[in-house]
């Protein structure tokens, strides 16, 4: 995919600076419920730019990041809550614990490849909750009754809101994790982590040392969304097993795909997609019920599952893939994408026809 | 759907007639989401996601108010009931419950469902000053004015059941073992923690097993053997309706024959006793305070046949066997009971005023001689309950009506 361009990138991260400070003057419209709601979009878009690095750009497929990010959620959480940790710092000692799991899990899913792997890693989701509430962890976790947190408050006395803080305080984790991501992306080591994902025997014949790059790839991607899972803790204050179960870990799969696989841009819109969808469901189906006049309840997920449909067969490539090839086209005036701009078909595939239920 | 206000009267009512309005009038005063014309009551529960089973209890509300507003509403202004979706997941209940507070700025929240949910909005409302009542969920926490003036639980809480099964136990059986199924998550541990309590120090030694399922088990037949192999001769089964008809089931199939404790969540004849077996559930020995829809020595009470009638008007269709539905339906009418008692002040200050304000209020679908009270220091609308034993076809009450103290 193309980069995105530098101007597009500069506007939006002014855009993303200015408004919230907007918020005492137009309480309304950037209001602080918004606000957070915006802040729970960019928790999401980080935690769908940690899989992406691991499904778009390496290709190994992965159900169960919810995992990471309830590991990276308790880390936080129990640092705030036991050793009275600072909020901030708790970032980093997150992101290293899970970088530690998600290293040590990548070890034996060496052995397993696509659909195997998906297994697997929906395994560790399935298992965590129960993980949490373990009569030995208890002591710790807090089991079922979870850890209730305090909110960040602003720093240094500054004048804003605790919603306009949580929300610079995920925005700027954001822009440093997409620009690192970026930046990885953008080296050797990611031209080998993407050699991987398209032909894998290719590239160790290349002498790319494919058990190391494939584990260490697992360890970022789960050290970044258990970066997310960090910040959740704080903007949500309260962690409990409850709110790490299996939908979450799909959720982020359907950010992924819809987003765009294999495009850091598709992070953030899948982040938005599925907070936004998630959010207007309800209405939705209830709008359908009742001013369409359909006799029967339509569930959010119902709702979920037939956008996605729709839009994977509209943009097989996600949201990203779709306007790229729109553009191109009507710069081309001609029709249809080049065939060779399709990264990670395969991976994509699986990963579809599991939103399906 | 149209209800006749005779209709919607003999039905709902029973709670507004015992009433009597000790409102000041005068001007009107409203905060956030009331108004000369309404009154905005905000709502959520899983309508979808792993407990959406719970889903019913936010059907009935709906169906309360249409009713409610049907019949013309309260002192002249309708219920703009919102209800929202949170798939049983804290972090979106706290998004739901923000949208509600402060994009459509509700008067007040009640009956929001589950323990972990309430828990995540716990801080947060209370620092908004929004009244949080009647929530749906059995922990001992919710009643607790000194540090949460604004939280307000409902219904006799696990803990205390827990305790009295306990205390019953000890003073009827002479040595006795325990065997403990339990659903593990917050709601079975509440359980299992009263009980303890109400064992005492010395008596925890008298569980000779303790075992715990997942709601995603496909039964509990392996369980029950274990606590049949480890010789106990009490069974305190805490487990939803599903697995406590299992369980039941499987203890009389291999022919293990302890004195059964029931918890109160499990005790529908419906849905537990008679998949269960009727022969297999004799004797069995549960705390109730609402009158179950499938006892039929209920049949000819009025307030049962007023919400049968209510049920097949309003909710056609429903299982009318489902106890959710008598639950849902008698939190609401105390909540339209608090609203009528507001009166024209609609504020928030005064809501949490009238709902800390009940004598001995009456109440539809409630086991006789069990009311509601409250005070400005206690903030546990029920904490009576009776203990009833199986006997031929239906719960037999049996004692006196017990009048827990919470801890």
């Amino acid at each position: 995919m193309p980069p995105f361009p530098k101007k597009w990138l500069i506007v939006l991260l002014v855009l993303g600076f200015g408004i919230p400070l907007l918020n005492p003057l137009m309480p309304d419209v950037v209001s602080s419920y918004r606000l957070f709601l915006v802040s729970t979009m960019i928790i999401a878009a980080i935690a769908v730019l940690g899989l992406n690095l691991l499904t778009g750009f390496n290709g190994q497929i992965s159900l169960g990041h919810g995992a990471f990010y309830a590991v990276g959620a308790y880390a936080a959480a129990i640092l705030m809550d036991q050793y009275d940790v600072p909020y901030y710092a708790t970032l980093p000692i997150a992101a290293v614990i899970c970088f530690v799991v998600g290293y040590l899990f990548g070890q034996p899913a060496l052995k397993l490849e696509g659909h195997y792997l998906a297994l697997a890693t929906f395994a560790l989701a399935l298992s965590v909750p129960q993980i949490l509430k373990y009569k030995w962890l208890e002591g710790i976790t807090g089991g079922v009754q979870g850890i209730v947190l305090s909110k960040p408050e602003p720093p240094f006395g500054l004048p804003l809101s605790e919603d306009q803080w949580l929300y610079y305080y995920c925005f700027i984790v954001m822009v440093i994790l997409f620009w690192i991501s970026h930046n990885i992306l953008n080296s050797r080591s990611g031209r080998a982590m993407m050699a991987i994902r398209d032909y894998p025997i290719a590239a160790d014949t290349m002498g790319i040392n494919l058990r190391l790059y494939k584990t260490v790839t697992f360890g970022i991607s789960a050290a970044i969304t258990g970066i997310a899972g960090a910040l959740s803790a704080s903007a949500i204050a309260f962690v409990a097993p409850d709110s790490f179960n299996i939908f979450l870990s799909i959720k982020f799969l359907i950010g992924l795909v819809v987003g765009g696989i294999g495009s850091l841009a598709g992070c953030v819109v899948g982040g938005i997609f599925y907070v936004l969808v998630d959010n207007s469901a309800q209405a939705l189906s209830t709008f359908i019920k009742n001013d369409l006049g359909l006799q029967f309840d339509l569930s959010a997920y119902t709702v979920f599952g037939i956008l996605l449909i729709a839009l994977m067969y509209m943009m097989p490539m996600g949201i990203v893939g779709g306007v790229y090839a729109a553009m191109r086209s009507l710069r081309r005036g001609s029709k249809g994408p080049a065939p060779s701009e399709r990264p990670a078909v395969a991976a994509s595939k699986p990963a579809a026809s599991r939103q399906g239920h | 759907m149209v209800t006749s206000r005779r209709g919607f009267l003999s039905g709902v009512s029973t709670a507004a007639i015992l009433s009597a309005s000790d409102v000041a009038f005068g001007q009107k005063k409203y905060d956030d989401g009331a108004s000369d014309t309404e009154i905005k009551i905000g709502h959520c529960c899983p309508y979808s996601g792993p407990a959406s089973a719970y889903g019913v209890i936010g059907k009935c509300h709906q169906a309360f108010w249409k009713a409610v507003n049907d019949a013309g509403g309260i002192n002249g202004r309708k219920v703009n009931f919102i209800t929202l979706d949170d798939g049983y997941s804290p972090p979106k209940t706290v998004e739901v419950v923000r949208q509600l507070v402060e994009q459509e700025k509700v008067l007040l929240l009640y009956q929001t469902l589950g323990t972990p949910t309430n828990t995540a909005i716990h801080k947060y409302v209370n620092q908004k000053k929004v009244p949080h009542l009647y929530i749906s969920t059995g922990a001992s926490k919710w009643g607790d004015p000194k540090h949460f003036p604004w939280t307000m639980g409902f219904q006799p809480d696990y803990h205390t059941e827990g305790a009295i099964y306990a205390k019953h136990m000890l003073s009827r059986i002479k040595d006795p073992k325990i065997g403990i199924l339990m659903q593990n998550d917050d709601y079975g541990k509440d359980y299992v923690d009263g009980f303890k309590e109400g064992l005492g120090k010395d008596k925890a030694k008298l569980i000779a097993k303790h075992v715990t399922y997942e709601v995603t088990d496909p039964t509990v037949d392996s369980q029950v053997i274990q606590l049949k192999d480890s010789g106990a001769n009490v069974f305190f089964n805490v487990s939803t309706p599903k697995f406590a008809a299992q369980a039941i089931r499987k203890a009389a199939d291999i022919g293990w024959k302890p004195t059964q404790y029931l918890n109160n969540v499990s005790a529908s004849v419906a849905s537990v006793i008679k998949p269960a077996g009727y022969e297999a559930s004799q004797g069995i020995l549960t705390a109730a305070y609402l009158k179950d829809p499938t006892d039929k020595q209920w049949d000819s009470s009025p307030d049962m046949k007023a919400w049968h009638a209510w049920m097949d008007k309003n909710m056609p269709g429903a299982n009318q066997a489902d106890g959710n539905y008598v639950f849902a339906y008698c939190v609401s009418a105390l909540m339209l009971e608090t609203l009528k008692r507001c009166g024209d002040t609609l504020t928030r200050e005064n809501v949490m005023k009238q709902a800390a304000g009940f004598k001995n209020l009456e109440l539809p679908l409630l086991l006789p001689g069990i009311t509601i009270n409250t005070s400005s220091t206690d903030f546990y609308p029920i904490q009576a309950v009776q203990l009833a034993r199986f006997k031929a076809e239906s719960w037999e009450l049996f004692g006196e009506v017990m009048h827990a103290e919470s801890t």
